[in-house]
C-alpha cells in the first residue's frame, strides 16, 4: 500500500470532517456584526469620512453610546482612543443600561442651546448593530436628537459555525468525550470494550466534590482542589484496575465485567452524594473547565486533550506497550505465544481508561461548578461512537488515536453545527445515529474491498 | 477403472476461466471427471484448485466457459441446485448443523413433501451408514461425532441425494492414518458403483496410493491429467511447480555438539510421560498420530501450557518455565502448526511481526527506535529470501511459506538456542517447502537444537536425524537409523 491510500484508509474519516465543517459554514454564511475593538476599528474609517471637511456631516459632534458590559465598554473606550488619536475626539462616551442612556445624553437632548460643541441637529451617533435599536428608542425621546444619525460599523459576511468563539466552544463541549475516548480507544484496540466510563465521570465529579467539601467547601485551597481531584483520578483508576482483573483474572467478559461496574460506580456516585448535587466548591474550580489560557484564548480543558492526544498517539504508535496493545487486539494467543504479557497489557487499558474517565469527570465538575451524580449518564455511547466513527475497529486490532481525535469532532461538529442551523433535538439523534452506522458501513465496505481483491482461490 | 467407456462423463469443465478484482484465479480450465474414478485435483496454493471446485459447485459464476454434469450443461447458482444436479461437495469446514443429529443432518433441507417420519428417517440413516461399513448412531449429535464420523456424515448426504460425483477438498486433513484408510476404502466402494469422485490433496502419497487419475493446476491453467501410474513422485512435483526439483529433502547432517535440550518426566495435558534430549546441531523429528500428545509436548516445553511435573535443562542447567515469555528469554522457541491462529498476527505488518518478541534489541526505555527495526528485519528478508511486498505489507497476505519463513526470522532475532516445528510445512507449497528443509539444515548447522513435529512420513523420514514416536502420550518407541527406517516401521511403533 502506498503512503497516500495508506493515509486515506487510516485518516479518511478526516475528509468527512472538514466536508462537515465546509457544508455548515455554507449552511451559516450570514451576515456577522463585530463586537467589541473590532467593531471600533471597523467604524473608525466611516466616522472620520463623515465628519471630515465635505463629509455628510462635516463639523458634527461625535457622540458614541453603548450598552452595559465588557465588550460594549471595549468598543465604546477602543473608539473613543482612536478618533482622540486622530485629533478628534469624541463630544462625549456614554455607557449603560437605557435609563443611565437617557440621563447621560440629557444635556444633549435639552436643546440647541445647550449643547456646547455642537449645534443640534449636528450630532452624529456611533454605537453597536446589537445595541443600535436602544440607541435610537433613547434618542427619540429627545426632540433635538431624534433625527440624529446613527453609525454602526459594517457588517460582513462570515460563517457563523468559523467564529472563533463557536470554533471554541465545539473544542470545549467535545473535551470530556474526547478524553475518555483515549482510553476508550485503547480498551477496544486490545478487543475489549468498557461502559463503565460514563458512571466513572458522574463518580469522580461527586468525589472531587465531597472531598472539598471535606478540605473546606467554598473556601479550599487551591492545593485541596487539586488532592481532591487527584484522589478522584485514582479511584477511578482503582476501579478500572478491578475491572481489569474480573476481566484478565476471572475470564469474565468485559462487556458483562465493565455493565457491571457500570452499575456499581453509579450507584456508589449516588450513595455518596446522597443523591443530590454538591456545589460547595470555591469559585477557583472552574479554572480547568472554562479558563483560557492567555496566547490562544483556548480553554485550558482543550489545550489538556490536545496534550494528552499527544502522549496517547506517542504511546500507541512508537512504544513497545503500544505495539503489544495491538498484537493482543489482533490474536491474544499468538501475542501469548510471542512472549507477550497479555493481561498485564490488558489490565493497562483498564486502569488507564478508567483513570482518564475520572478526569473527565474532573474537568466535568469544572465546567459546571459542582458534582453530581447524574453526570457522564450516556457518555459511555458517545465516547464508542467517537472511536467507531474515528475507524476503530470493535473486533479489537486496528485503530488510530487521532481517528478518535477526528471521530470525536465529527460528532461535535455535527451536533455543533446542527444546533446552528436550528435542527431540532429529535432529528439530530436520528442524524447522529446514521452517522454512526454510516461510518461503520464505510469501514465494512473498505475491508470488503481488501478481502475480495485478496481474491478466493 | 474408468465404467462404461462410452458413458459421459459426470462432470466437464471446458474453457472455464474467472477473475476477482486484481487476481485472474482462473485463466482457462479444462476438466473430466469420469463416472467411477477416483480423479485427483493436485497444485501449489493459489493455483485455483478452490477456486475451480467453487465454480462447479455454483459458488462462483465463471466468467466464460462451460461446466456440464453427466453430458448436460448446467447452470447452478447454490448447493441445492448442485445436489439437485448430483453433484455434493465437502469442504474442509463441514456443512452440518453442530446441534442437530446426525439423522436430522442428514434430511436437512430436503423439500417438505419429501418428508419422512422419524422412524423411517432413523432406517434410512442406518442403511446408509451400513453401506458406509461405520457405525453411526442416527441420534448422536454431530457435535459429539468424531471429525472422522462428522465427513462420513456429508458424505452419507451425498448418497442420499444419489449424487452422480463427489467432490472433497482436503478431506484427510484432519484425520488420523487409519481414518484415512477407512475414508479410501470408502471411496473405492462409491466408485465400484460408478460415482465420480474429485478430491484436491496436498498429500502426494495419498494420490499415488488411491487415485485413479490426476490432474494439475498451475498459475490458474489446468496442465493436464495422467493415470497415475504413468507418473512418477519427481514428474509431479515437476509440473506442480513448473520447474525439475533437484531432491524433495535435501538434508545435510550437521556436526553434533553437547545435549541441549534435556526434557525428564514431563507431563501435562495429554502427556504421561516424556524423558528425552536434543543435542546442539540435531534435528529430533517426533512422530506419532493425530491425539498422541505431539503438540502438547512441544507446548509444555515451550511454557504455553502448565506440566503437572517434570524436569526441563537447558545446555545442562535446570530452568523453570512458567511461561511463552520465560521460553522466549532462555533461547526456546515454537513454530506453531497453526500459524494464522497461534503464530502471526494478522492484521499487523510483517516487520512488527518479526519484531513482537524481539523489540527489546532496538528500543530504550520502551521507546522502539522504527529505523533500526526495519533495518533488522530487512537483514532477514534478504537473507531468508522472504517474499513480502515491503516490510509494511499485512502478514495476512503473505503465502503460507513466507509466514512460516518470516516466523523463522523473528526467532532467529531471537537467538534461540531450542528450535520447535509443529508441523513446519502444512499448507506451504511443493517448492517452498525445500526452501523450509534448507532453513532447518542451516538452523542445524548453526548448532541449534531443532524438535521437529510432522504428521507427513516422507518428511520425517528425510529431515531428521533421529525419530521420537509417540502414542497415548508416551514416547513408545526411537528410531536411530533414519537413512535406513521405513514408514511401516515408524507407523508400526506409533500404533502399539
Amino acid at each position: 500500500m502506498s503512503g497516500f491510500s495508506r493515509f486515506l484508509s487510516q485518516y479518511g474519516m478526516l475528509f468527512v470532517l472538514l466536508l462537515l465543517c465546509a457544508f455548515f459554514s455554507l449552511a451559516t454564511l450570514r451576515p456577522q456584526h463585530p463586537a467589541g475593538a473590532d467593531a471600533a476599528r471597523a467604524l473608525e474609517p466611516a466616522i472620520l469620512a463623515a465628519t471630515a471637511p465635505g463629509g455628510t456631516h462635516a463639523g458634527a459632534a461625535v457622540l458614541i453610546a453603548a450598552r452595559a458590559g465588557e465588550t460594549d465598554a471595549r468598543f465604546a473606550r477602543e473608539l473613543a482612543r482612536r478618533l482622540a488619536a486622530r485629533g478628534r475626539p469624541p463630544a462625549a462616551v456614554v455607557t449603560g443600561d437605557p435609563a443611565a442612556l437617557r440621563e447621560a445624553l440629557a444635556p444633549f437632548g435639552a436643546g440647541a442651546d445647550t449643547v456646547a460643541v455642537a449645534p443640534a441637529g449636528r450630532v452624529l451617533v456611533a454605537t453597536l448593530e446589537a445595541a443600535a435599536p436602544i440607541v435610537r428608542g433613547v434618542l427619540s425621546a429627545f426632540p433635538a436628537l431624534a433625527q440624529a444619525p446613527v453609525l454602526t460599523p459594517p457588517a460582513h459576511r462570515w460563517p457563523t459555525f468559523l467564529l472563533p468563539d463557536n470554533l471554541r466552544n465545539v473544542a470545549n463541549q467535545i473535551a470530556v468525550i474526547a478524553i475518555l475516548a483515549i482510553g476508550m480507544t485503547m480498551v477496544i484496540v486490545t478487543g475489549g470494550i468498557d461502559l463503565s466510563v460514563g458512571s466513572l465521570i458522574a463518580l469522580a465529579a461527586v468525589v472531587i466534590a465531597g472531598l472539598i467539601g471535606h478540605l473546606g467547601g467554598a473556601a479550599a485551597t487551591t492545593g485541596g482542589v487539586v488532592l481532591a481531584g487527584a484522589a478522584a483520578v485514582v479511584i477511578c483508576g482503582g476501579i478500572g484496575a478491578f475491572s481489569g482483573l474480573m476481566i484478565t483474572r476471572f475470564a469474565i467478559p468485559p462487556f458483562i465485567a465493565t455493565l457491571g461496574m457500570m452499575q456499581v460506580a453509579s450507584g456508589i456516585a449516588y450513595i455518596l452524594s446522597k443523591g443530590v448535587p454538591i456545589y460547595r466548591v470555591p469559585d477557583g474550580i472552574v479554572s480547568l473547565g472554562r479558563g483560557t489560557d492567555p496566547l490562544l484564548g483556548l480553554p485550558y480543558a482543550v489545550l489538556l486533550m490536545a496534550g494528552l492526544y499527544l502522549l496517547a498517539h506517542l504511546l500507541m504508535s512508537r512504544t513497545t506497550l503500544g505495539r503489544y496493545i495491538y498484537a493482543v487486539g489482533g490474536n491474544p494467543e499468538a501475542a501469548r505465544l510471542a512472549g507477550v504479557r497479555v493481561k498485564a497489557v490488558q489490565m493497562f487499558v483498564y486502569v488507564i481508561c478508567a483513570a482518564l474517565a475520572g478526569l473527565g469527570g474532573v474537568i466535568m465538575a469544572s465546567q459546571l461548578k459542582s458534582g453530581a451524580p447524574t453526570y457522564g449518564l450516556m457518555y459511555e455511547l458517545y465516547v464508542i461512537a467517537a472511536v467507531v466513527v474515528g475507524g476503530t475497529s470493535l473486533s479489537g486490532g486496528e485503530g488510530r488515536i487521532l481517528g478518535t481525535l477526528i471521530g470525536a469532532f465529527t460528532i461535535a461538529v455535527i451536533q455543533n453545527g446542527m444546533n446552528l442551523t436550528n435542527v431540532e433535538s429529535y432529528t439530530q439523534k436520528v442524524v447522529l445515529g446514521g452517522v454512526i452506522l454510516g461510518a461503520v458501513l464505510l469501514d465494512r465496505m473498505k475491508h470488503r474491498g481488501l478481502e475480495r481483491r485478496r481474491g478466493g482461490h | 477403472m474408468p465404467a462404461l467407456p462410452d458413458s459421459p462423463p459426470v462432470l466437464r469443465v471446458a474453457g472455464v476461466a474467472k477473475a476477482f478484482p486484481g487476481v485472474q484465479a482462473i485463466r482457462t480450465a479444462d476438466l473430466a471427471v469420469l463416472p467411477g474414478e477416483i480423479h485427483a485435483l493436485v497444485g501449489e496454493n493459489g493455483a485455483g484448485k478452490s477456486t475451480l471446485i467453487k465454480v462447479v459447485t455454483g459458488a462462483h459464476r465463471p466468467d466464460r466457459g462451460a461446466v456440464e454434469i453427466a453430458g448436460r450443461p448446467v447452470r447452478i447458482r447454490d448447493p441445492r441446485d448442485a445436489l439437485a444436479a448430483g453433484v455434493a461437495a465437502i469442504y474442509q469446514e463441514f456443512n452440518l448443523v453442530p446441534a442437530l443429529t446426525a439423522r436430522e443432518n442428514l434430511f436437512l433441507g430436503r423439500e417438505p413433501r419429501r418428508r419422512l417420519d422419524a422412524g423411517t428417517e432413523r432406517r434410512r440413516a442406518r442403511e446408509l451408514f451400513e453401506r458406509l461399513g461405520v457405525a453411526i448412531d442416527p441420534d448422536a449429535l454431530v457435535r459429539d461425532l468424531p471429525v472422522a464420523h462428522q465427513q462420513l456424515v456429508e458424505i452419507a448426504r451425498a448418497l442420499l441425494a444419489e449424487a452422480r460425483l463427489l467432490i472433497m477438498d482436503e478431506p484427510t486433513a484432519a484425520l488420523t492414518p487409519r481414518e484415512v484408510e477407512t475414508l479410501f476404502g470408502i471411496l473405492n466402494d462409491l466408485r465400484a458403483h460408478g460415482i465420480g469422485i474429485l478430491f484436491i490433496s496436498h498429500r502426494l502419497n495419498e494420490v499415488f496410493r488411491h487415485a485413479d487419475r490426476v490432474s494439475v493446476m498451475r498459475d490458474g491453467v489446468t496442465l493436464g491429467t495422467w493415470p497415475v501410474g504413468e507418473l512418477t513422485r519427481e514428474a509431479l512435483i515437476e509440473r506442480m511447480v513448473g520447474r525439475p526439483l533437484d531432491q524433495e529433502f535435501p538434508k545435510q547432517r550437521a556436526p553434533l555438539g553437547a545435549e541441549r535440550l534435556t526434557v525428564r518426566n514431563l507431563r501435562g495435558g495429554r502427556v504421561r510421560e516424556a524423558t528425552f534430549a536434543v543435542r546442539a546441531g540435531e534435528v529430533l523429528g517426533i512422530a506419532g498420530l493425530v491425539g498422541a500428545g505431539r503438540t502438547d509436548l512441544v507446548r509444555l516445553v515451550f511454557g504455553a501450557d502448565r506440566p503437572e511435573g517434570g524436569e526441563i535443562l537447558l545446555d545442562g542447567a535446570p530452568v523453570t518455565i512458567r511461561s511463552p515469555r520465560d521460553a522466549i528469554r532462555r533461547g526456546i522457541c515454537l513454530l506453531t502448526e497453526d500459524r494464522a491462529q497461534q503464530g502471526l498476527v494478522l492484521g499487523l505488518s510483517a516487520r512488527e511481526n518479526f519484531a513482537l518478541p524481539n523489540l527489546g534489541h532496538w528500543s530504550r526505555a520502551s521507546w522502539i527506535a522504527e529505523r533500526r527495526e526495519r533495518t533488522a528485519f530487512l537483514r532477514y528478508v534478504e537473507s531468508l529470501n522472504i517474499r513480502v511486498a515491503g516490510p509494511e505489507q499485512a502478514a495476512r497476505h503473505l503465502s503460507g511459506g513466507n509466514q512460516q519463513k518470516l516466523l523463522v526470522a523473528r526467532w532467529l532475532e531471537s537467538d534461540s538456542r531450542v528450535v520447535i516445528f509443529d508441523e513446519p510445512t502444512r499448507g506451504i507449497d511443493v517448492g517452498a517447502k525445500v526452501e523450509m528443509y534448507l532453513l532447518i539444515n542451516d538452523l542445524a548447522a548453526r548448532g541449534k537444537a531443532i524438535v521437529m513435529i510432522s504428521s507427513e512420513m516422507p518428511e520425517i523420514l528425510g529431515m531428521s536425524d533421529r525419530i521420537l514416536v509417540l502414542h497415548d502420550g508416551r514416547i513408545t518407541g526411537e528410531v536411530t537409523d533414519v537413512a535406513t527406517a521405513t514408514q511401516e516401521r515408524v507407523l508400526e511403533l506409533a500404533v502399539r
